[in-house]
């Protein structure tokens, strides 16, 4: 019995038979009985002769008699954790805040704290991050709580790097819409009439519901919105008093809809086969990809169409498209010679075909000019066109395309490649396959002046970044790893001199380059990867750790294994030459300041001690390591501490890039 | 190239190689090469990487580091005479020519995996 006056009584058999008319035969999570994975479509629905029990009634049944509670009935929060459970949502990393006391409770009492998992935060910013940086990795959405004002404003970088990168994440704020009733005071304060306004430029949806039904249809339409391509964060009002209130009795109990995946969206049928007559046409087509893969199996269908045309690829990193082993790969110089571009999930693709020049021509503005030849084809498919907002300018400057596709590419990419398989002259293969050998010439050539690149101040002091990534790789290149995060500029060379060739060995930057990504994202990918079984190592940056440096101890918290080696350069070096550049054209002379950059650029004097910050809060660290020979051995013991299932963190004094 | 820029680029090498043969200090070129913010773009060891250039070894004669640091119109921001006198320049010169040669890729294991 659960409770001695449940108020609303739950009749069994009535309960039931509105969840199975609903089709929600996942619905009645119980925790003996786990959640089946949301990702996956639930079975037809069909009536069942029986259910098994949701949580209240396994509780009534078997547990233990309590004292009476002191709000009779069943709390709304607790059928919101019924329905979060239908999800399969593993974790939830969030900073407590008052306005979701109540759903906070249920999760970890009634809840029994699993399915979601409540994960410690001390920023909402971290929190997202961590959500972020964890579907990266386990292509599986985290929920978030906060407090619908102040924690939401802490959050708001954090969902504006999601949108930007194209990664769900269900924010659910909290607000005590009720002026009326709710406490005055801070609860006030922290109370606003359209929470969600904050963030509607930059989440796919929003919701604010009045009701747990309305919640119920609201969380799951938020996850499946968030988990269509193109995937984006979402938000939900969660109002106090809903939460908190006992289930009202108006007839009809609550169901929890069934969770199905929506099918991608594919380029038009016509416009993939005039691309494929293209490309199979083409002297020297080429493949330009930022976001395309968006599994696994878009690397593979990427490499399959790669190979059927022998086009070279430009991978510009916003998540692993393409093995950097492979022949085929191509820095992104490789456009001025191309006569048809594909772009693939571009975020920018004006800048992939044009250059910027910030050197205060045309009147101070800059210059630009093109980067290919007059007559080049251009054809995109991006899925980012059938959600562009207008604020927020994150769908960059307007480039005129030939064949523009609305439609995800990994779902295109099938259609495409039979098209081009289709499209292919039997004349035309010979020329193909040269093609092919010319572009193993130009591969290996590359990857020697690359390697000569690195050579250059390879014994300097403080270390050069491709002394401090090779150092990394040696350490962890026997190991299942995956380069979680990669922040501050180490001129790329992970990119350049890594044999990256999984999914999870790459999973591009933050997407709306707000800095405070590279900390927290590591730390939630660096989750998803301990239940995988992998090595999580990240390429760690001065600025971006001291934004909120509080991830530190949540990762200790919860026992997180990552290897964080710093590239600590001592300055916020995007902003150094920013200044330096103004003063130049403005022929002064940069105010050092008694530093070594512009005043208000460098992070010196005094120098942060983050090996001993990092150990405050529970980590194995070391530093300052300034001497790159003592830099492999340090990396051998922290990839002992790492192995042994603790965070690890190197301080390493680095070159500005 | 306008004929007043091609003018502006000789006599600006003209001007840097007198100076450079005046003055030219490694150790001076050194600290004038982080006081003026090269080491930003381009390294402490003139390695370069994304956001510049490599400048040593073997960096360009005096006369061509001149005219491009005075009139760059790319990435990199020209220095006037205002902001780096021609002594300084000719030292920053002298320092990236001691910078010795940086060691075959192929003797080095952890860039032969």
């Amino acid at each position: 019995m659960a409770r001695k006056d449940p108020g609303p009584q739950v009749d069994r058999r009535k309960f039931l038979t509105g969840v199975a008319a609903a089709g929600a035969a996942t619905a009645a999570a119980t925790m003996s009985t786990p959640v089946t994975r949301a990702a996956e479509p639930a079975p037809a629905a069909r009536v069942p002769s029986a259910l098994p029990p949701s949580m209240h009634v396994a509780q009534a049944e078997t547990g233990t008699p309590r004292e009476p509670a002191r709000v009779p009935g069943i709390p709304g929060s607790d059928f919101m954790v019924d329905v979060v459970k239908t999800l399969g949502i593993k974790y939830l990393p969030a900073n407590c805040a008052s306005s979701y006391r109540a759903i906070h409770e249920s999760l970890i009492n009634y809840g029994g704290n699993k399915q979601p998992e409540f994960l410690t935060c001390m920023h909402e910013e971290s929190a997202v991050a961590m959500a972020h940086g964890y579907f990266k990795v386990a292509g599986k959405p985290l929920m978030t709580l906060c407090h619908g004002t102040v924690g939401l404003q802490h959050a708001t970088m954090g969902i504006y790097n999601a949108w930007c990168d194209r990664v769900p994440v269900i924010v659910v704020g909290g607000n005590d819409m009720d002026a009326a009733t709710r406490p005055p005071g801070v609860p006030t304060f922290h109370s606003a009439q359209d929470i969600n306004a904050l963030v509607r430029d930059f989440t796919k949806w929003d919701d604010t519901p009045v009701s747990l039904q309305h919640f119920a249809q609201s969380f799951v339409r938020a996850y499946k919105i968030a988990m269509t391509p193109p995937y984006g964060p979402v938000m939900i009002s969660l109002d106090a008093g809903l939460q908190q209130e006992p289930m009202k009795d108006h007839g009809e109990k609550p169901y929890v809809p069934r969770y199905v995946p929506t099918a991608p969206p594919q380029g038009d049928s016509g416009a993939v086969k005039e691309a494929a007559r293209l490309l199979a046409a083409a002297q020297n087509p080429l493949i330009v990809a930022d976001r395309a893969a968006r599994t696994p199996n878009g690397m593979r269908l990427l490499v399959q169409l790669a190979e059927t045309l022998q086009a070279r690829v430009i991978d510009q990193g916003g998540r692993m498209n393409f093995p950097r082993t492979h022949y085929l790969s191509a820095p992104p110089t490789a456009v001025s010679s191309a006569d048809v571009i594909l772009g693939l999930e571009l975020s920018d693709f004006w800048a992939t075909v044009n250059s910027y020049t910030d050197n205060a021509g045309n009147g101070g503005i800059g210059t630009n000019s093109t980067r290919i030849k007059r007559d080049t084809k251009l054809i995109s498919i991006s899925s980012v066109e059938l959600n562009t907002k207008a604020n927020y300018q994150d769908f960059q400057r307007f480039q005129v395309i030939d064949v523009p596709m609305a439609g995800d590419a990994e779902a295109t990419l099938p259609a495409l490649i039979e098209a081009v398989k289709a499209a292919i002259p039997n004349d035309r293969k010979g020329a193909i396959a040269a093609r092919g050998e010319a572009a193993k010439k130009a591969y290996t050539e590359g990857k020697e002046r690359t390697r000569a690149a690195a050579a250059l101040g390879w014994d300097a002091s403080p270390v050069s970044t491709a002394r401090l990534c090779m150092e990394v790789y040696a350490a962890v290149k026997d190991l299942d790893w995956s380069l979680v995060a990669s922040e501050g500029n180490v001129s790329n060379w992970p990119n350049r001199l890594w044999p990256m060739e999984k999914y999870h060995h790459w999973l591009g930057r933050s997407g709306g380059y707000g800095v405070g990504y590279g900390a927290p994202a590591s730390v939630g990918a660096a989750l998803a990867n301990r239940d995988l079984g992998r090595f999580s190592v990240s390429i760690q940056s001065d600025g971006d750790l001291m934004y909120a440096p509080g991830v530190l101890w949540t990762a200790a918290k919860h026992k997180i294994p990552l290897l964080a080696v710093m590239h600590n350069n001592r300055g916020y070096h995007q902003e150094v030459m920013h200044v330096q550049r103004l003063s130049n054209f403005r022929n002064r002379v940069a105010n050092y300041g008694g530093d070594m950059g512009p005043v208000g650029t460098r992070i010196e004097n005094p120098d942060i001690e983050y090996h001993k910050l990092a150990e405050s809060m529970g980590w194995w660290a070391k530093g300052p390591i300034k001497d790159p020979a003592q830099l492999g051995p340090a990396l051998k013991e922290a990839v002992k501490v790492v192995q042994a299932g603790q965070p690890a963190l190197l301080n390493v004094w680095t070159q500005p890039r | 190239m306008s004929t007043e820029l091609r003018f502006a680029l000789v006599l600006a090498g003209i001007l840097f190689n007198q100076a450079a043969t005046a003055a030219g200090s490694a150790e001076k070129g050194k600290a004038a090469y982080v006081q003026h913010g090269c080491w930003q773009c381009h390294g402490f060891a003139g390695q370069g990487g994304v956001t510049g250039p490599k400048l040593a070894p073997n960096p360009m004669p005096p006369e061509a580091l001149s005219a491009f640091v005075r009139n760059t119109r790319g990435a990199m921001p020209p220095y006037q005479a205002a902001i780096l006198s021609d002594g300084d320049l000719a030292d920053i010169h002298a320092y990236l020519l001691s910078i010795p040669k940086a060691p075959d890729y192929k003797s080095i294991p952890l860039l032969n995996h």
